[in-house]
Parts: structure tokens; C-alpha cells; sequence
């Protein structure tokens, strides 16, 4: 099995027909992701390699007899808030929010009604969700033929606040024979539709994942939560991290923002060092290589068998 | 967008919360002649947008109109870590009978506002947490439900306030919190709030940060208070580096690169993406002993003119011999077009490519293409079996022979 997507896993992409949009819709549909429809206001009648767009979610839902499963929205920023309470509104579960620049009280009330109605935001400012050899929702990873090149299924959750990361890491592991459960492109903004944490059950309750990696960057205080999870729920899955940006402890980069929008170090909990140390109290190793992550995961692969 | 305290306190006002009777001023002369008319001592400010204003001598206190006038005239002279004043603020010596905190601001991790309220005003808030928590009182607010005005005022009722003066006090908070909302702050923020002789309850100073993603959206506020978006609000005056670095990206709708050097002192030039490989590839620079001279970042397929553009401005900083050119695998950004870029650069600036570009390591879309224009040029390269750590660890080494070599 695998987290968010499966098999049947249908979705819509809303701004279908943007540049970036037709390009994605590609990707995913090469890589065997099943698109049933999708949206732009005032283009309905129109197709996107093959995919009918209409002009609101209530139509593809219309047509598609049920509500998808899932949405991905790539629309302009000052559109998003309203792309994405109209995926809610009308049913669907995971919403993959790919637009960046969006204002964080947008965000915060996206997710809010997404609480309240029982619905899953992936991002913003992310790069989506890939299953390997089975479905990718987003840009994650690119053309087909390269992120199956970087993504082959094995044991290992990803979560990683870049994109480009998400790849990179996926990468390694593919590289040195230990591949990929799921991984999600979580987002790089302040607030994002969900943390670690918050993705931790899921990967937790996957028969497939053996071993969690997470990127991370300072800024915010995602790994505390994600530590007092752990804590809480008593789970065992391994997890390995890898924390990036551990310059920006310099005083001179005191204030300064570097990579994504939440990656700022605003007070001490915030720095690399605070987080190192407090992932590392609570039995998570956090390499310096990017290429010493297998190994660290299958030392914590080995010591769980 | 980080705004002066006069423009703070005229956001403030314009939110019904009271403030002092006070004057912003340019010129020496316009400063006393709000002294005159506020009346009586004043408090003459120097409004930098940085902090320790008071250590720097940026605040002095004034008996007359001609004390104040004086001391404007220095203030107005006087750079506060590095930064010229626009003007100062003139505030009324109030007669404060107790200082307050309040402030609303973004909790990450509920992922909502939060309202913060203490007694214990004029002093840092987190030293206030620390050591006296049933001093602070606090109140997380919906962003979807309106707000309503008992939430504002369980939070000053939680740090143990009554009487009128949390009445007085919970309708200043009330107005803060939808003055935070309505204008997309980070953080709202006034410290202190003061409770004058009379019950009534005045904003002292008061310090706004708004959303920069936001700062589209209100731009008819922003105009009302008076404040040019043209104007360049950093943390630090933009080096030649980034101001140019900046206008290449502003030229060419096509990708983005962006370009830091303030903190960097190195010379190692990097020409590096994206966000995330940006900050691996900087680490594990420096991490093997490198030093490098700026911080870049390449996205969403540029254009050749501008990598050549990114490319150029980091070869022209001084004491830059070598670029290492290097992102994590890439699906967007076309491998042969920023190796085309790197390459003109050196070109124009009539550098040998092999020489100058110490290590090429950008795997992905376009990559053989790529690997066969910097075959033709003898640079050196990699593919993503090298990882971003070693990659880096052998640009290092090139820079670090280079300098051996010299010696």
C-alpha cells in the first residue's frame, strides 16, 4: 500500500489550462494518474490531452457521477482561496495547492474549512504527491520518465518542505536499492496544509512504509510538533532527517529569509542548531550528507528488524 | 513590509485605537513647531527601521519647543546602525499611571492568530512568559468566524485584569485583532499600552509588520498613511551584488534567480538553485571548508541571459576566481540552458569556462544536451550518481589548490 493516493485514486486539476498547468496534467497522466476533468471559469468545452475542462468543480462532479478524489489547484494567488473552498465545498478530500506567494491568513482559512469538512490540504508552494509505479498528483519528480528514474517503490516515507528535495533524497534512496513508499512535497511556507505531524499517522498506519526521511529547514516549529507526536501517539517508525539552511544560525542571518517564504529565523527555537538537538533528544538522527541517508535508514531498518 | 513607528502609529489610529497627540516631522524647524503645539515636555524619536534607537542616542527628552528643535537637528544627523532617519516622531511625556502589552500575532503551529495580553507592559513580552506566565494572557482567534469582542476580552481577563480597566483595555485588543486581520499582519503590536492619570488607555508605541504577499491588496491603506512602495524597506541597505542581480531578474519574465551576499565574505562564487538545494549546497560549501561569496537561487527555467546575467555578477565580486555551478535534480530548469549561460559568462568576461567554473553539477531534464556543451568547453561535471556534498567538496578542493597554488 502507499499514503494519500492509490490505484483508483481520481483527481481534478483546477487553472488546467495555465502553462504550467497543461505541462503537469502531462506528466501525471503518463505516469498513470487517472485526471477526470478539469477546471478553468469560462473555458468549458475545451480539452487538455484528453481531459474534458469545465467551468466549475460542481460540473466535473456532474459529470464524473461523484466527487473526485482529489484536487490539484494552480491558479494565480489571488485566486486560490476561492479554487480551493470550492474543491472543499464540493466534496473533495486532498487538495494539492501548488501556487506560491499566497498570503498566510488565505492559507489559514483554507485550512480551517478543510478541518471543519473533513478535508486534506497538501501545501501551498509545493510540488505534490508521488506513489511510485503508481500515481504522481503535481509536478513532483517532472516528466514521467524522469521521476521514475528518481522514484522506484520500496519502504520509505518522504516528507520534505522542497520540492526539489523531495527528488534529490528520493534519489539517493532509489540509488542505493531502498525506494520509496510515498513521498510528499509538503510546502516551504509558514503555515502549510499539513506538517509532519500531521502526515505522521497515515505513514504510521502504512503497511509498506518501514522508515520515514524528512528535509528540513529552519523556521517555524514543525519538528517540535512532529517530536511531540511521536511522543504522544508512542510510535516506533524510524525517522531520519536531514537539516538544510544550518548557515543561516550565523548572526549576520539573523531576520534574513533564504529558500522558501517560512524559512526564517525569527527567535532561538527557530535555528538548525535548536532543532538538531532537539530531534536528535528524541532518538531522530539528523545527517549533514544528503548521501549518508541510506545508510542512516537502513541502520534504523537493521536495528528494527 | 517593516514600517516606521509613525507610520505604525497612524495605522493604529486609523484602527479607532487612541493614541498620543503627536507630530511626525522631516526638518528640524517642523519638529519644534509640534512641540509648540503639542505643549509641555515632549519625547523626540528617531524613526529608523531598526532597533536599539535609544542606546544610539536616536531618543532624547525635551522641555521647549527650542530643546526640541535642537535636539531634532541631531537626531535628524545621527545614523542608527547604518541607517539614515526619515523624520522624527514627537510624542507628549505622558503621565502613565501602569503599561500594558498587546499584541496579535501568527501562531504557526495552531495556525491561527493569536492574541497576547499582559499587565506587565514596556518590557520584553518573552521575559514576561518566562518568569511571571499568570501575567500573560492569551486567545487564539478563528480566521474564518467574525470576531467577536468577549474573545478579546477573555484574553486580558486570563492575565487576572478587572474593573474598568478591562473593559477599556479588551476594546483596544478587540480593534487590534481586526486591525491584524484586515491588514494581513504578522504582527501587531502595541507595547506599551499605557493607562493615563485619567482611565484612559493610549497606544505609546505601537510596531506593525504586514505580510508581504499581502501588500498588493492594500495598497489604498498604504497609500492613505502616506507610504511610498517604491521605497526599499530591508533589514540592510542591498549591495551593489543584489541590486543587480535583482533588475536581470526583473528584465526576463522567464525563471528566477535571486541573489544574497550580505553575511558572505567568501570566494567561492555559487551559482546555485533551487530553494531547498540552495540552502543543502551552501551548507556543504562551507561545511568542507569553503568559503563562499554569495547566496543564489536558480528556479523555473530562466532564461540564458539570465543565468549568464547570475553568472556575471557573481564572476565580478571581488576576490571571485571560480563559480561552482550546482542545483539538485531539476525538472522545470533546462540543464543545457544554464550551462549555456554559465558559459557565455565566462566568455564575456573573456574567462576560460574549464578554468573559471570549478565544478558543474545540475542533473535532470536536458541533461545530455547539457554534458555535451561542457564537454566541448573541458568543464568539469557530474551527474547525479556524485552527490550535492561531494560536488561541493570538489569545488572547494579547486578553490582551495587555486590558492595554495598562488602561495
Amino acid at each position: 500500500m502507499s499514503v494519500l493516493l492509490h490505484e483508483d485514486f481520481t483527481f481534478i486539476v483546477q487553472g488546467i489550462t495555465g502553462r504550467e498547468a497543461v505541462n503537469l496534467t502531462r506528466e501525471c497522466l503518463d505516469f498513470g494518474s487517472a485526471i477526470v476533468g478539469g477546471v478553468t471559469p469560462g473555458r468549458k468545452g475545451r480539452e487538455v490531452h484528453g481531459v474534458p475542462v469545465f467551468d466549475t468543480v460542481e460540473q466535473v462532479v456532474e459529470h464524473h457521477g461523484s466527487a473526485p478524489d482529489g484536487a490539484v489547484v494552480t491558479v494565480p494567488p489571488a485566486f486560490t482561496k476561492d479554487a480551493v473552498l470550492e474543491a472543499i465545498e464540493n466534496g473533495i478530500g486532498l487538495i494539492v495547492v501548488v501556487t506560491e506567494r499566497i498570503p498566510r491568513a488565505d492559507v489559514a482559512q483554507m485550512v480551517e474549512l478543510a478541518n471543519e469538512r473533513g478535508a486534506r490540504i497538501i501545501g501551498p508552494n509545493c510540488l505534490g504527491v508521488i506513489v511510485p509505479g503508481v500515481a504522481k498528483m503535481g509536478g513532483i519528480g517532472g516528466p514521467a520518465r524522469d521521476a521514475a528514474k528518481a522514484y522506484a517503490p520500496g519502504p520509505v516515507g518522504v516528507m520534505s518542505r522542497s520540492g526539489g528535495m523531495t527528488t534529490e533524497i528520493s534519489s539517493t534512496l532509489t540509488a542505493a536499492g531502498l525506494g520509496v513508499s510515498t513521498a510528499v512535497s509538503i510546502g516551504g511556507d509558514a503555515i502549510i496544509g499539513s506538517t509532519y505531524a500531521e502526515l505522521m499517522p497515515l505513514f504510521d498506519a502504512d503497511e509498506q512504509t518501514e522508515a520515514i526521511v524528512i528535509y528540513t529547514e529552519p523556521g517555524g516549529r514543525m519538528e517540535a510538533e512532529l517530536v511531540d507526536w511521536r511522543e504522544r501517539a508512542g510510535s516506533e517508525l524510524p525517522i531520519v532527517a536531514f537539516m538544510a539552511g544550518r548557515f543561516m544560525d550565523d548572526e549576520e542571518m539573523q531576520g534574513m529569509s533564504f529558500g522558501h517564504a517560512g524559512t526564517i529565523v525569527e527567535g532561538k527555537e527557530d535555528s538548525a542548531t535548536e532543532k538538531i538537538a532537539r530531534l536528535e533528544a528524541a532518538g531522530i538522527p539528523v545527517v549533514e550528507r544528503i548521501d549518508e541517508i541510506p545508510a542512516a535508514v537502513k541502520q534504523k531498518l537493521g536495528a528494527a528488524a | 513590509m517593516r514600517f516606521y513607528e509613525y507610520e505604525s502609529r497612524r495605522i493604529v489610529e486609523r484602527a479607532g485605537i487612541p493614541v498620543t497627540d503627536y507630530g511626525f516631522a522631516t526638518t528640524a524647524a517642523e519638529a519644534g513647531q509640534a512641540a509648540e503645539r503639542i505643549g509641555g515636555p515632549t519625547v523626540i524619536k528617531s524613526q529608523v527601521l531598526t532597533g536599539g534607537r535609544m542606546k544610539a542616542g536616536g531618543v532624547r527628552f525635551a522641555d521647549s519647543p527650542e530643546q526640541a528643535e535642537a535636539d531634532a537637528a541631531e537626531i535628524l544627523e545621527l545614523e542608527i546602525g547604518g541607517h539614515v532617519p526619515v523624520g522624527v516622531l514627537v510624542d507628549p511625556k505622558a503621565e502613565i499611571e501602569q503599561e500594558y502589552y498587546a499584541a496579535v500575532l501568527w501562531d504557526g503551529r495552531a495556525k491561527r492568530p493569536m492574541m497576547l495580553f499582559s499587565d506587565m507592559g514596556g518590557i520584553d513580552i518573552e521575559q514576561v512568559a518566562a518568569e511571571h506566565p499568570d501575567h500573560v494572557g492569551r486567545g487564539h482567534l478563528s480566521n474564518l468566524h467574525p470576531i467577536a469582542d468577549f474573545e478579546a476580552k477573555q484574553a486580558v481577563a486570563r492575565c487576572g485584569m478587572t474593573g474598568s480597566a478591562l473593559n477599556r483595555a479588551s476594546a483596544v485588543l478587540a480593534r487590534l485583532a481586526r486591525l491584524q486581520r484586515d491588514y494581513d499582519m504578522t504582527l501587531a503590536e502595541i507595547n506599551p499600552l499605557a493607562r493615563l492619570a485619567d482611565g484612559s488607555f493610549v497606544a505609546l508605541d505601537a510596531h506593525m509588520e504586514m505580510e508581504d504577499e499581502a501588500v498588493g491588496r492594500h495598497k489604498p491603506m498604504l497609500h492613505e498613511i502616506g507610504v511610498d512602495l517604491d521605497e526599499p524597506r530591508e533589514l540592510y541597505e542591498p549591495s551593489e551584488f543584489e541590486r543587480n542581480v535583482k533588475a536581470i531578474d526583473a528584465a526576463d519574465h522567464r525563471g528566477v534567480i535571486q541573489g544574497k551576499d550580505h553575511g558572505f565574505h567568501g570566494d567561492l562564487g555559487l551559482v546555485i538553485g533551487a530553494g531547498g538545494g540552495s540552502l543543502t549546497l551552501t551548507d556543504a560549501v562551507r561545511s568542507q571548508g569553503g568559503r563562499p561569496a554569495n547566496y543564489a537561487e536558480i528556479g523555473g527555467n530562466p532564461s540564458v541571459a539570465k543565468s549568464k546575467g547570475l553568472a556575471i555578477e557573481v564572476l565580478r565580486k571581488d576576490g571571485v576566481e571560480k563559480i561552482a555551478v550546482m542545483m539538485s535534480i531539476v525538472s522545470n530548469t533546462r540543464v543545457d540552458i544554464v550551462a549555456r549561460g554559465v558559459i557565455k559568462a565566462c566568455l564575456e568576461l573573456g574567462k576560460d569556462p574549464a578554468e573559471t567554473i570549478a565544478i558543474f553539477r545540475i542533473p535532470g531534464a536536458w541533461e545530455e544536451e547539457g554534458y555535451r556543451i561542457l564537454d566541448r568547453y573541458g568543464v568539469e561535471y557530474c551527474d547525479r550518481s556524485v552527490s550535492m556534498w561531494e560536488a561541493a567538496g570538489r569545488a572547494v578542493a579547486r578553490v582551495q589548490g587555486d590558492r595554495t597554488g598562488s602561495q
